[in-house]
């Protein structure tokens, strides 16, 4: 029995692991919440382009503009676009039951879109959308089948004609230092005001944006944990001398 | 003696036994000399029973318990809450903790025979106290009130449809709703914050008393206290405070920095902690496309699901319940079923070795099993690994009485 | 087992080592748990400054604003009460007159407790429990004062407070009426924040 067993759990071990994979492939992104140069560009794209329809309710425009090192006047001033206290959460005015009459489904709120879908999906999703006639808003989306949504970055990317081909890899020009991207959209139906590279990086800052906004802590959180390890390291060698010394009486 | 006592202590001592507890349950309290690592999971057990008491405590004064502001209130003790962030990492990490430090306390049981008499009781406290375990982990996991803590609600309250004749009326007795809704939300609430802590604080408490009458097993499975000195200390002794406390905190400290290092570097712990569709509020309409339990019900998740047959005039999802719960319930008969003259593998035979490892196989990869789509492999994977956990357990009584042993020293080896 | 040949001196340094790191790593866990007590963010954005437009306050009238869940009394001032303030009939009765024991922001510990003498902006809670006093700005004779010159009257205990908010002399209350720190800009009062 165990002589078949062995061999039979080895030769479908490697299928377990596709079990759980996803669907489609997604573009591979390596966000950085510390780069607060992205985040700024990011907050300064959501604010114009999605938060007409996308709240971040559950955060708050003073913590954002602390946290990426924005005076609270200049934010208030360029990225509030409601009259509205700067310490408030980040609602909007689209009410649910409008968002689901103009859209068929009310637009989700999207504080915590990185940490349900992950960076990568993400950025799949906002390089996706394609030319589609045959769905309500003329686009449909290589990680979103028949999303709902309209193209809302139009004018900056222009509309891709046919489905854009995943990037697995994001490379610079060790020359020039420019984006190399390789893969997504190859011919335009309608041409964008940015470049291809000029677009990616603009939705690296905005996925980078909205995993920030997923876990605004994060940079303190991994900064609180290493003072943390270092005491315990520090603890372990007392702890460990102790226990020799004291275990000296029985051995 | 008494002279050197402060006054103060003098006159506790005479209205409260402090100095005898101390001296019966740390000072004088005689473990044997033998123990290894695996006999730091209890004291860790201990550490995150109060983490958990501490920082739930803390998590229910920012927490609201009602449909609509449950899973705004978690998000606001991450975000506006001053350091709430790390009070709710430190709870839900905890809670996941505690499971791998249960499980490896029972495995140090089941390896070293400590169900076994005179300690019989000590483990039925101890699978008392995994019960009710299970059942604080399945309702603290519900209060987020996100997709997975509504849908994994769902199903696991629907398995109790599966009872013949009052099954579906109890389904709906335990929601107070036709379906989950808040008021479910708020009756699991209170269990998790109150009672099932007071219940489980108390199994606890039996559970040390009972350990510290009979006292601790070992790894070689020898009875300590055959052999005394003329004070009427166990020879193989040694008292568990300051060698067992203090000479336990380097493996304490280790732990600590895997807990810390999880909570301050992955709190998701790749989505196993923490799921990520719990970030997405509970959608009554939508169900998340692959809902399954937090992974440490996996094991009986796995074993549920396995069965897709039914028997007799038993159907699936009834026989699939029933094994369950069976699953759980040879736990509570093991000292029974153990019929070995020995207690420590070390000196069982080599069906023991072979059926113990195969049994932490098993575990091991039905808790995984659990927590992955249900697939046609998968399926057929789940069965295997149920029929040998639940042979580990049923065919004990035969090989554990048939095989040969090795005889146990009379003394603790040097 | 045996503790001969223990070298006592190593044996307490570690004991006293391993004390001092366990004492640190108790108040490095009781941290977040005593942080966690202060004001959340949303308390914060809740108590953030609030800003009232008085341009419609006529002499003698008082408006309420709320802010830190607070009674906030703005008062315009007739220049006759103004005056009141400085007599020595008034002063004379006075527990505080100069606000020395009292709390108020530098700029406000003056005989009329403000930045411009005829704008009184000041928390409408009682110190002594707590209470909202009512404004009384007439002077006439009160069923608790005879010689009654307008002010504040706390219903609860009976506290007298004059137009800047000064206790009288022998009440429950033990200091004047708090001023909050505020900022007054042309018409715009705002409650909660310091000039800069």
């Amino acid at each position: 029995m165990k002589k078949i067993l062995i061999p039979l759990l080895l030769s479908v071990l490697p299928l377990l692991g596709w079990s759980a994979g996803p669907s489609i492939d997604l573009d591979k992104i390596r966000t950085d919440v510390t780069d607060t140069a992205s985040l700024q560009r990011g907050v300064q794209i959501y604010m114009n382009y999605c938060m007409g329809c996308h709240s971040l309710e559950y955060g708050r425009y003073n913590r954002v503009a602390r946290d990426l090192k924005i005076p609270e006047d200049v934010f208030a001033e360029n990225l509030i676009f409601t009259d509205t206290a700067i310490g408030s959460l980040m609602t909007n005015a689209m009410s649910r039951q409008d968002g689901s009459d103009w859209f068929g489904i009310a637009p989700p709120d999207l504080t915590l879109v990185n940490r349900v879908r992950g960076s990568d999906w993400l950025y799949t999703y906002m390089r996706g959308f394609y030319q589609d006639d045959s769905r309500p808003f003329g686009v449909n989306n290589v990680a979103f089948e028949n999303v709902g949504m309209p193209h809302a970055l139009l004018e900056l990317q222009g509309l891709c004609a046919e489905p854009p081909t995943p990037i697995t890899d994001r490379r610079f020009d060790p020359l020039t230092g420019r984006l190399i991207t390789e893969g997504g959209c190859s011919s335009y139906a309608i041409e964008g005001s940015m470049s291809t590279a000029e677009f990616d990086e603009a939705m690296y800052d905005l996925v980078n944006f909205l995993d920030y906004m997923g876990e605004p802590i994060q940079k303190e959180r991994e900064r609180i944990g290493w003072m943390v390890l270092a005491f315990l390291t520090v603890f372990l060698v007392i702890g460990q001398l102790l226990y020799r010394e004291l275990w000296k009486d029985i051995h | 003696m008494s002279s050197s006592k402060p006054a103060f202590m003098e006159w506790l001592d005479q209205r409260l036994p402090v100095t005898n507890a101390y001296e019966k349950h740390l000072s004088k309290y005689y473990a044997p000399r033998n123990l290894n690592f695996w006999w730091v999971f209890g004291l860790l057990a201990t550490l995150i029973f109060v983490n958990q008491i501490l920082t739930g405590i803390w998590l229910t004064m920012s927490y609201v318990p009602s449909a609509e502001e449950a899973f705004r209130s978690v998000e606001y003790i991450m975000r506006d809450v001053q350091s709430g962030w790390l009070i709710r990492y430190m709870h839900s990490t905890g809670a996941s903790a505690f499971f791998v430090v249960v499980y490896l306390h029972m495995f140090r049981g089941i390896m070293y025979g400590s169900y076994q008499k005179p300690r019989e009781l000590i483990w039925i406290f101890g699978c008392l106290i995994y019960l009710l375990l299970m059942a604080e982990g399945f309702m603290g996991y519900v209060l987020p009130w996100g997709q997975m803590s509504y849908w994994g609600a769902q199903v696991i309250i629907s398995l109790f449809g599966a009872i013949p004749v009052i099954g579906d009326g109890l389904a709906e007795w335990i929601r107070g709703d036709f379906l989950i809704s808040g008021i479910t939300l708020n009756r699991f609430f209170a269990l998790h914050v109150i009672a099932l802590p007071l219940v489980l604080a108390l199994l606890v408490v039996l559970h040390i008393l009972a350990l510290h009458e009979v006292g601790s097993n070992n790894p070689d499975g020898i009875d300590i206290k055959k052999h005394k000195d003329e004070y009427g200390r166990p020879l193989d002794g040694i008292p568990f405070h300051p060698y067992y406390t203090l000479g336990k905190l380097p493996m304490i400290i280790i732990f600590l920095m895997v807990f810390t290092g999880v909570i301050f570097f992955f709190p998701e712990a790749g989505g196993y902690f923490l799921e990520y569709a719990n970030f997405e509020p509970a959608n009554t309409l939508k169900t998340p496309d692959n809902i399954h339990p937090v992974w440490y019900f996996g094991a009986y998740y796995a074993i549920l699901r396995a069965v897709d047959f039914s028997l007799f005039f038993i159907d699936a999802k009834l026989l699939g319940v029933m094994l369950m719960g069976a699953a759980i319930a040879l736990l509570f008969i093991l000292p029974w079923l153990d019929r070995s003259p020995v207690r420590s593998w070390r000196y069982k035979g080599i069906y023991s070795k072979v059926a113990i490892v195969v049994f932490a196989i098993s575990f091991a990869i039905l808790s995984w099993l659990g927590i992955q789509p249900a697939t046609a492999l998968n399926n057929a994977l789940a069965k295997l690994f149920s029929v040998l956990y639940f042979a580990f357990f049923l065919l004990m009584p035969f090989y554990t009485k048939y095989e040969k042993t090795k005889p146990v020293p009379e003394r603790v080896p040097e | 087992m045996t503790q001969d040949g223990v070298n006592k001196g190593r044996r307490r340094f570690l004991y006293v080592a391993t004390g001092t790191m366990g004492s640190i790593a108790a108040v490095g866990v009781a941290t977040p748990f005593v942080k966690s007590w202060f004001p959340s963010e949303r308390a914060k954005a809740i108590g953030a400054p609030i800003s009232v437009d008085i341009g419609t306050l006529e002499p003698g009238e008082m408006r309420i604003a709320e802010w830190r869940g607070k009674p906030i009394f703005i008062v315009r001032r007739t220049a006759e009460a103004v005056a009141r303030l400085e007599s020595d009939e008034l002063v004379g009765r006075l527990a505080d007159p100069d606000s020395r024991q009292s709390i108020q922001p530098g700029y406000a510990q003056n005989t009329a407790r403000s930045i411009s003498p005829d704008l009184l902006v000041i928390e409408g809670v009682c110190t002594h429990l707590g209470c909202a006093p009512q404004y009384r700005p007439n002077v006439e004779p009160q069923p608790y004062n005879e010689n009654w010159l307008g002010g504040f009257f706390c219903p609860c205990h009976g506290s007298q407070f004059d137009m800047s908010g000064r206790v009288y002399r022998n009440m429950p209350a033990p200091t004047n009426l708090v001023v909050p720190p505020h900022v007054i800009a042309g018409t715009v009062v705002t409650i909660g924040e310091e000039a800069s």
